[in-house]
């Protein structure tokens, strides 16, 4: 583990007064959050409160508006396009909806990053890809299969699959168990947690699913308005002494949150 | 009045923004080819797709673009009596203008369509920023192949449109107006020039350039689910065509005027 100079552990990811504003809609205002090597944080909280906005300003998929974001302590807002390609070596994403490739195969999806990033021969990714694959209790019969074929939850799994296949150091999971059915949600989860540990990899997961957070997470954040209004371990969120986080636990209409309702 | 103004103003600042976005967007993907990895496989794939597949479209129109022009020229020319005119008129608009203005405009359709739906639809489900977090440039992986594929491809297609719209022409003539086979071939020949053909396949070159830009461009930034998708196919077959026939007209010029 990284070290800086007054002893302390330097946080894998952090990021520092993110500011991130589309039109008039100031979705991240001057957000703080720092993750520690190898832990596994949940960020929670209602939807269109700017979840995948942090994810994807980390991914360097969306330029912030002002703020700073370190990973292993090196500032990666604005990197050029090689380094940024460098950095995103570091990095497995599991997308909402899978963003499989469609015109590739289940084992060449899992495979992309092997062949094209890495320049691995293809004999030697697809081995690879099938060991993932099994890793997220797939048999090789699916390996040959375009995505449209598979079920929700296959996706979901084959999209997994590809997260790990490079073993990066970092993965982040936006809405892992959102349109599942409770045992594939489990399945996922369980599939996850695995993954992360097995990996020893740092992780961020996104979802307004209490059950899947409490799961997967070492620690909770609770994101509101923009900011971290609250952060801990998972036994505290059901006792956080928080009114944000209480009325958000307890899925109560009244409350400090107001939802945003608007005519369409 | 102000506000009519103001309309022009903003009009016009829409319009530079656009033009802006799409010379940018140019330039990244122009640029792209200049790192490793570079996408062999994907660049036959696309050269197929717009060359072989679309040969039935781009020949159909061809023959039948020849065919009328030969029977157009022939009622017109006849008015003054300069029918022998006729394989020379349909062999230099055929190599000239038509081939690869109807070539150009076939395969937006065809092709500039297919890219922007694609793309688009790999835009609107993340598909794309996966490449990205998968340490693969978009552009290099998904534009530059099908640019250089347009580039490549057309001048070939449009070869062929040239001989078949030439034939389709020949065969109005001899089976129809009764023009000599050997005749009408040499009429086709006689005041056939090089730079006739060439400035036709360079014009190909251009819309091919221009048909895989289109296409790349409004999928890539196209936004908002399905109906976004099909704005952005819409927007790159107008595009496309009426850029073709604008650039069309300029590269003539730059031609032909001396």
């Amino acid at each position: 583990m990284t070290a800086t100079t007054n002893g302390a552990p330097l946080p894998k990811i952090s990021v520092c007064r993110l500011v991130k504003s589309f039109g008039a809609k100031c979705v991240l205002d001057g957000l703080d959050l720092d993750c520690a090597e190898g832990e596994s944080l949940v960020v929670i909280g209602g939807s269109g409160t700017g979840k995948s906005v942090l994810l994807k300003c980390i991914l360097g998929l969306l330029r912030p508006d002002a703020g700073s974001i370190r990973i292993d302590g090196e500032e990666t807002v604005d990197l050029g396009r090689a380094a940024h390609e460098r950095l995103m070596l570091k990095f497995g994403m599991l997308f909402q909806g899978g963003a499989l490739f469609d015109s590739l195969c289940v084992w060449e999806n899992v495979a992309f990053g092997l062949i094209q990033a890495r320049g691995m021969e293809r004999q030697a990714a697809k081995e690879i890809a099938l060991s993932k694959l099994a890793a997220v209790g797939l048999g090789e019969e699916v390996a040959e299969f375009y995505p449209a074929a598979l079920s929700g939850g296959m996706q979901k799994r084959v999209a997994l699959a590809r997260a790990i296949a490079a073993e990066p150091q970092i993965l982040f999971f936006d809405e892992p168990t959102t349109g599942l059915d409770p045992i594939m949600a489990g399945i996922i989860n369980e599939l996850i947690g695995k993954c992360v540990r097995d990996l020893g990899a740092t992780a961020i997961s996104i979802t307004h699913d209490l059950a899947s957070a409490k799961r997967i997470a070492d620690r909770i954040a609770m994101l509101y308005q923009g900011r971290i209004v609250w952060h801990g371990p998972p036994a505290d969120l059901d006792h956080s002494g928080n009114p944000v986080v209480d009325q958000f636990v307890n899925g109560r209409p009244e409350g400090p949150i107001r939802m945003e309702v608007r005519a369409l | 009045m102000l506000s009519f103004v103001a309309t022009i103003g903003a009009a016009t600042l829409v319009f530079l923004a656009a033009t802006g976005r799409l010379a940018i967007f140019t330039g990244a993907a122009v640029a792209s080819a200049a790192r490793p990895p570079r996408y062999g496989r994907a660049i036959l794939r696309q050269m197929l797709d717009i060359g072989y597949f679309s040969l039935p479209v781009v020949g159909l129109t061809a023959i039948f673009t020849g065919m009328v022009l030969a029977l157009q020229s022939y009622t017109g020319f006849s008015r003054f009596s300069a029918e022998g005119a006729v394989a020379t008129v349909v062999v230099l608009s055929m190599t000239r203008e038509l081939g690869p203005v109807i070539a150009g405009l076939m395969v937006a359709g065809r092709v500039g369509a297919a890219m922007a739906a694609e793309i688009g639809t790999m835009r609107v489900t993340d598909q794309i920023d996966a490449l990205e977090t998968l340490s693969t440039d978009p552009l290099r992986y998904l534009v530059l192949p099908r640019l250089v594929a347009g580039v490549v491809t057309l001048p070939f297609l449009v070869l062929v449109a040239d001989i078949i719209g030439v034939f389709g022409g020949f065969l109005v003539g001899t089976y129809k107006l009764g023009f000599n086979p050997y005749t009408y071939l040499r009429g086709t020949s006689e005041h056939l020039e090089t730079i006739d053909v060439v400035s036709g396949l360079i014009k190909a070159a251009v819309f091919g350039f221009i048909v895989a830009l289109m296409g790349c461009y409004h999928g890539y930034h196209s936004r908002g689910g399905a109906q976004g998708v099909g704005q952005a196919t819409t927007h790159a077959v107008v595009s496309a065509s009426i850029l073709i026939l604008v650039i069309d007209y300029l590269l003539t010029a730059a031609f032909f005027s001396r």
